[in-house]
């Protein structure tokens, strides 16, 4: 028997939904789901997890207070800082440059991409070292100045390494925007400072929202800057849930920790969306 | 003073080279204040490059823009006292209908009070008939209404001159028609400069007190609608500005004479090989009596009126336009009959080839 057409585009539309419906259901809801179970269970004996139904993994987290406050504040601190570098960036990249260097311009951004973030970090751990930049700066009579294991060094591994993935969102937001707005801004009287800020910048907030979304949630789940350039002095979420999961084998409590990162970042999306809606108008994110 | 011995808009000499590229070649220009001005001629003629010129977005390579006797070369856009509607009206698509038509108004320093803003607001959207979508998102409307919001947002601010690029390409011949008598209604009542490019010649004819006919980034005439049409200054303007036959012909001791030595009714003080245009209307066709013959090759029925294309042995085709008026089903010539051409030899133009 034959299907109906309307039956046909359902099975059709199921069946190109399926691997990635399958993937994200084995993959995300079902750990997702076994991370929850988790935080509610007690440590065994010897590590790992035995069932039970309690709340004390999350009554427990101000135990690990230091690493959520690192990340509350180095994360977004961080972000602001890629986006304040950032923006100038892609709408100079975007809006001035030369359209034949332009392509090269952006290439030159993502270059560094090219290579693991592991070993770019552990650049910056050398030369913020004790052999790096501190010796230099001893060499001209600057002693005693620690870079490396600071929330600084934190920060600056930070905006290096997220800083192309804040820039492109923005310069492509600003890169199809329509020139002829810009020209009837000025057209009907307006400044360029505030052409930039009436139209321009609202323009231009989807590319932003999405690179300011994309970096404080990748940030969140940090591990790696915190590790190599804050030497375990200044540690985020990420090292905390390592530390527990891999070292104090303490499942349950890193459970705990996991499922209020995902609430976290679940939160940051919200709102940046809610943002970028109402101040662009429009009802799309741009996820480049 | 008498504001009118000053022209509103002038250019001295102006050009502009893009690189390689010369988009407008030294060209003079001077526009009374409160005509409406059409600046009219084919793709890369330099139209918009004039009226970008004006509007303070590109700057001339040589010669000045005058604005109210002012020379404006230098001054940004932001700083000049006209307003432009842009081809894809380029509306703010975050704002509302109110806040675009605002927006020049909000920039206006000293400050506004908002209560003068709303008002302004308000009476230009009455003007372009749009009083009750002041709150509608502008990508929620249709060509023709945003269209209107792009008017109103320009004349918002009283400019001395409102440019208008192509403005109604992009709407259907219904709606064109529309807002073209919109248009002249609104220039009339607000007595400003209006200056459209267009390369519809039909939309410059119609609509403007004076037509500059551009070709390959210089003037070829500037003149009255009428002028433009009946005394175009050479042939490209008799090409381009309405149908026009074209007639290889030398001429001799004043005398028109065809490739095969026949003589054309018509005159010039020409000498040697020259193009005879004649216009299609100018143009009466019959089944019979004397004058040029030829066969009907092609009818084209255009409701009000039908075009023939007649085969005339010497000389080739030649297009002919037939009022309806008067004419019954029995006076519509079909393809094949043999005809005969008469025209009013006052009515050939003769151009140096
Ligand atoms: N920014 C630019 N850079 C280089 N050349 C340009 C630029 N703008 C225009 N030109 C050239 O200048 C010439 C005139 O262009 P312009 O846009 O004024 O033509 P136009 O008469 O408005 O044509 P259309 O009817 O197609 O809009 C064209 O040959 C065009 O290629
Ligand atoms: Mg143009």
């Amino acid at each position: 028997m034959a299907l109906s057409a309307a039956a046909r585009k359902r099975w059709v539309t199921a069946a190109l939904l399926a691997p990635a419906g399958l993937w994200l259901f084995f993959f995300l809801a079902l750990p997702f789901l076994a991370i929850l179970v988790f935080s509610l269970g007690e440590r065994a004996p010897a590590g790992g997890y035995q069932p039970a139904l309690t709340l004390a993994n999350y009554l427990n987290l101000p135990a690990r207070g230091a690493a959520f406050l690192n990340t509350a504040l180095l994360a977004p601190v961080g972000a602001a800082l890629c986006l304040a570098i950032a923006y100038p960036a892609a709408w100079f990249l975007a809006l001035r440059v030369d359209p034949r260097h332009r392509l090269l311009l952006v290439a030159l951004m993502i270059v560094p991409f090219w290579t693991s973030m592991l070993v770019r970090t552990y650049a910056w751990m050398y030369l913020l070292g004790a052999r790096g930049i501190p010796q230099l700066l001893e060499m001209i009579g600057i002693e005693n100045i620690r870079l490396i294991n600071t929330p600084g060094a934190v920060l600056l591994g930070i905006v290096y390494g997220y800083l192309p993935l804040m820039v492109m969102p923005i310069y492509v937001s600003l890169e199809k925007l329509d020139r002829r707005l810009l020209e009837a801004s000025s057209d009907l009287g307006a400044r360029p400072m505030s052409t930039f800020l009436t139209v321009t910048l609202p323009l231009s907030m989807p590319g932003v929202m999405t690179g300011v979304a994309l970096v404080s949630i990748l940030l969140l789940g940090e591990y790696l800057i915190p590790q190599m350039l804050g030497g375990g002095k200044v540690y985020f979420i990420g090292n905390a849930l390592v530390d527990l999961f891999l070292q104090s084998r303490n499942w349950p409590f890193g459970s705990a920790i996991a499922v209020t990162l995902v609430l976290g970042v679940v939160g940051v999306l919200l709102i940046t969306m809610r943002i970028a809606w109402k101040v662009s108008g429009t009802r799309q994110m741009d996820l480049v | 003073m008498a504001p009118e011995a000053i022209s509103d808009l002038e250019f001295r000499h102006l050009t502009k080279r893009y690189g390689e590229v010369e988009a407008v070649s030294g060209i003079d220009l001077s526009v009374p204040k409160g005509a409406f001005l059409a600046i009219l001629g084919p793709s890369g003629c330099g139209k918009t490059t004039c009226l970008r010129m004006i509007g303070g977005f590109e700057q001339p390579t040589e010669g000045e823009v005058r604005i109210a006797g002012q020379v404006v070369n230098g001054i940004p856009a932001y700083q000049r006292p006209v307003n432009m509607v842009f081809q894809h009206y380029a509306l703010f698509p975050h704002m509302n209908v109110a806040e675009n038509v605002g927006y020049g108004l909000r920039q206006m320093r000293p400050r506004l009070p908002s209560t003068e803003i709303d008002r302004r607001v308000g009476e230009a959207l009455e003007m372009v008939r749009l009083g009750s979508f002041a709150k509608r998102r502008t990508h929620e409307m249709s060509g023709g209404q945003q269209q209107r919001v792009a008017l109103a947002r320009a004349i918002v601010n009283r400019p001395k001159i409102l440019l208008l690029d192509e403005p109604l390409a992009a709407l259907d011949k219904k709606l064109r028609g529309d807002m073209q008598l919109e248009l002249l209604q609104l220039q009339r009542e607000l007595g400003i400069t209006f200056v459209l490019v267009t390369h519809d010649q039909e939309e410059a004819l119609s609509m403007a007190d004076l037509v500059c006919v551009m070709s390959a980034g210089r003037i070829s005439q500037l003149g009255t609608p009428q002028e433009v049409y009946d005394h175009p200054t050479d042939l490209f303007v008799a090409d381009f500005v309405g149908k026009t036959n074209r007639i290889p012909v030398t001429v001799d001791g004043g005398v028109l004479r065809l490739a095969d030595g026949r003589a054309l009714p018509g005159a010039s003080a020409l000498h040697g090989s020259a193009i005879a245009a004649l216009r299609p209307e100018a143009i009466r066709i019959a089944r019979a009596g004397d004058g040029l013959p030829g066969t009907v090759t092609h009818r084209i029925f255009l409701g009000s009126f039908a075009e023939y294309a007649v085969a005339v042995p010497g000389i080739g085709d030649i297009l002919v336009t037939t009022d309806r008026r008067g004419a019954t089903e029995a006076d519509l010539i079909a393809p094949g009959e043999a005809v005969c051409l008469t025209y009013d030899p006052a009515a050939v133009l003769v151009f140096p080839q």
